[in-house]
């Protein structure tokens, strides 16, 4: 690179020179010009700043709670709610609610409603029962998710009793009736968004739980 | 009018430090930036290496270049990630910014020297660890990581269990650390150095560009830093279920934390260029820029905007239909500040006195081009139309018409722009052009066909093709080969202009039209600048 330290005048700038300090600067410091403010100025800066970076960190890592709540709340991703008691009126209107079942990942249990569907009334308290049998000769532990579709209908579905997110453990050759009561909240029919829906489905899914904590919990709430 | 820089440039040695002080221990933001371009260059040598055996690959049907599958989408997903953590954001933000921001402030130096040092050096070592990613076991199917740029689980979990994708989680998180660091140093230098005078409002619109860019990252990167420590975890075996629907996790938060920090990303490696052409445009049209302010707050808005589009990226997840109506009408509403950004431009140069230099021939392509890829942008913007062109090659023409060529042209102008003012010499007028042209033919012939190719229905990320879209990937194929023409066009030039024929530049080598700080100094301007502040006068423009 060319070194190109001549001090000429340039003609083309909007520039004045701040004549009134002579050559005072002996170092190469260069930011002894006005130091002493910019550095307690940068200093709250960089706090602030550096404050603000940890605090969308710590969000990002508070998404989990953040996300199962707005999922519980919105029913968003097709997340039903869960309640003690069926407080909803029974009214005339009635969907039909269809039941699906899967299995993952090559879990060998033969896993299916007993029966694939039925006409419910909104409000009106329904018990629908899934059959899970094993197929091996190993006792296997596994675990289920579940979720409704269409997902806007998903808020007002609503389960008294599953057996969602809790270890089930089958013996080899097995059968297991789960039992999951549920109800559609009436207040669906206020909302003219959902007019349309005439069906609806729950599907659950099991997985296999590699390492069972031994804790089989009953039911959730 | 007197010169601006302090006494001490008569120093023959300019305080300079011996070679390995002065590039090793460098806090010179000059020196830095330096560094930066110089790593921009090899990174984007490497991520145009693995997207010519992509072309070579792509060129017909059938399996030509690549021995596995695997390998194919390992270099899809490196291309990816080198391309915008190792190329674009460190030539743009890192070159250009370290460069030109403290100088058109009126600044010394950045406000944090020695932390601008660690921010470089953070990224060969992440360089480093995504290209030891590539030969260490991935998945059952081979070596490296071929899960997308995006990293979904349960691909990124439990479909690459090799170490592969732990060393790219380590360089991710030490190139976001460093970008973190960049965008604290930017900001707090910006807000607090400016020269006596140099309102928000005076301020060069490249300086607003960096500013707003820097919020950014500051707000997005932490995201992913986090996401990409809840897929670390996730990985490790008994670890955590975070996107593990069978521990009661959902990979479609991934997506939502992936993209939350996605899509600023996209403006962070936009919204410097919008900067460079601004300056550009004024200069070889010698007007100030039309609608300064407008401009400056334009690119305020993009940015407060972009923060909250993410999910345009996931329509098809399956989200709610008011949710997709959120999202697509959030979406339409940036380009009402991304039109007020273009109609400027054209209105700075309307009734100018025009040169068309070779950085002003990049400044235009630029518009060109990034208009296109805004257009497709908008029609991809529809969930319903989205939900057809979702991952097909329309998607890859889109955002390669706004990065490959809208944030690259952006890079090329601001190199060809500064190239006198960087190295005290001038480029070569010939062997850029030839740069210049062999470049825009290229890119166009690559990705134009792209479009069509969507359109046709043929999805992105696959090795091999039904025959029925052999003519565009063809095309495409032949462009590619006219790019590397012109990028070994632009290595003629670099070697042609710095060492053969050295022709030393002007203090102001662009006349009249160039008005921001750093023309005001020698080229290349002294090691330190500013020992005494430059005032700037009420009445000066932009």
């Amino acid at each position: 690179m060319i070194d190109n330290s001549e001090n000429k005048p340039n003609t083309q700038q909007a520039v004045e020179l701040n004549d009134s300090q002579p050559n005072d600067n002996t170092s190469h410091d260069n930011t002894s010009n006005n130091a002493a403010p910019n550095e307690s100025g940068n200093k709250k800066t960089l706090t602030i700043l550096a404050g603000v970076a940890l605090g969308m960190l710590s969000l990002g890592f508070a998404s989990k709670p953040l996300y199962d709540t707005f999922c519980k709340v919105t029913g968003y991703g097709g997340t039903t709610r869960q309640a003690d008691v069926n407080k909803s009126e029974v009214i005339e209107r009635s969907v039909t609610v269809n039941f699906d079942s899967n299995v993952s990942g090559g879990l060998p249990w033969e896993f299916k409603p007993a029966i694939n569907s039925v006409d419910v009334q909104l409000g009106q308290s329904t018990l629908a029962y899934y059959e899970a049998v094993n197929t091996t000769d190993r006792a296997i532990t596994g675990t289920s998710t579940f979720n409704v579709t269409p997902i806007k209908a998903a808020p007002y579905f609503i389960k008294t009793e599953c057996f969602c997110f809790t270890e089930q453990r089958i013996e080899p050759g097995q059968t297991v009736s789960f039992p999951v009561i549920f109800h559609i909240d009436a207040l669906m029919d206020t909302e003219s968004r959902l007019d349309d829906i005439k069906d609806i489905t729950l599907s659950y899914t099991f997985f296999e739980v590699e390492n069972p904590t031994g804790k089989l919990a009953e039911k959730t709430n | 009018m007197v010169s601006i820089y302090g006494d001490d440039a008569h120093d023959h040695d300019d305080g300079k430090p011996g070679f390995w002080a002065r590039w090793f221990y460098s806090t010179n933001h000059k020196d830095i930036g330096t560094l930066y371009l110089i790593f921009g260059i090899i990174s984007g040598l490497i991520g145009g290496y693995l997207s010519f055996m992509m072309r070579m690959e792509l060129g017909e049907p059938g399996i030509q270049v690549f021995d596995s599958y695997h390998t194919y989408n390992v270099f899809v997903s490196m291309h990816g990630l080198i391309m915008i953590f190792f190329m674009v954001m460190p030539a743009l933000i890192g070159g250009f910014g370290n460069w030109f921001v403290p100088i058109m402030i009126g600044a010394p130096d950045m406000a944090f020297p020695r932390m601008n040092n660690l921010s470089f050096w953070l990224l060969p070592v992440a360089l480093i660890c995504l290209m030891i990613s590539f030969f260490v076991p991935g998945s059952a199917a081979g070596n490296g990581f071929g899960g997308g740029w995006v990293m979904y689980p349960p691909l990124s979990t439990s479909g690459s269990p090799g170490p592969a994708f732990d060393f790219i989680i380590i360089g991710l998180l030490a190139a976001g650390f460093s970008s973190i660091f960049g965008a604290i140093n930017f900001i707090t230098t910006i807000l607090n150095m400016r020269a006596p005078g140099m309102t928000m409002h005076k301020m060069p619109l490249f300086a607003w560009g960096v500013l707003v860019t820097a919020f950014l990252l500051l707000l997005a990167l932490p995201v992913l830093a986090a996401a990409l420590f809840m897929l670390f975890t996730d990985r490790i075996d008994g670890g955590t279920g975070f996107f593990n629907p069978a521990m009661g996790g959902d990979p479609e938060m991934f997506q939502h934390l992936f993209w939350f920090f996605g899509h600023p990303e996209v403006y962070i490696m936009i919204l410097p260029a919008f900067g460079i052409v601004s300056h550009v445009i004024s200069t070889f049209s010698k007007k100030p820029i039309f609608g300064y302010l407008g401009m400056a707050y334009a690119m305020v808005a993009i940015g407060v905007v972009g923060f909250v589009v993410w999910a345009h990226h996931m329509y098809t997840v399956g989200m709610d239909v008011n949710l997709k109506a959120y999202f697509l009408a959030a979406t339409l509403v940036i380009a009402v500040p991304t039109g007020v950004k273009i109609f400027s431009w054209l209105a700075t140069m309307w009734g100018g006195s025009i040169t068309m230099t070779l950085p002003m021939l990049w400044a235009n392509a630029f518009i060109f081009l990034f208009v296109v890829g805004g257009v497709t942008g908008v029609v991809l913007a529809n969930a319903g139309v989205d939900a057809a062109l979702h991952d097909t090659y329309y998607v890859v023409a889109h955002f390669h018409y706004v990065l490959s060529m809208g944030a690259v042209f952006g890079i090329f102008t601001g190199f060809y722009y500064w190239f006198g003012k960087m190295f005290g010499v001038m480029y070569n007028k010939f062997w850029g052009a030839v740069h210049f042209w062999l470049f825009f033919v290229g890119v166009n012939m690559v990705f134009f066909p792209q479009h069509f190719l969507g359109m046709q229905g043929m999805p992105r990320r696959y090795v091999d093709y039904p025959v029925e879209f052999s003519l565009y990937n063809q095309i495409s194929t032949y462009g590619a080969y006219v790019t590397l023409a012109g990028v070994a066009a632009f290595f003629v030039m670099l070697i042609w202009s710095l060492i053969i024929k050295r022709v030393p530049a002007d203090d102001n080598y662009w006349g009249e039209g160039a008005t921001t700080l750093e023309w005001t100094l020698p080229s290349p301007p002294p090691y330190h600048q500013f020992n005494t502040l430059p005032r700037i006068s009420d009445d000066d423009g932009h």
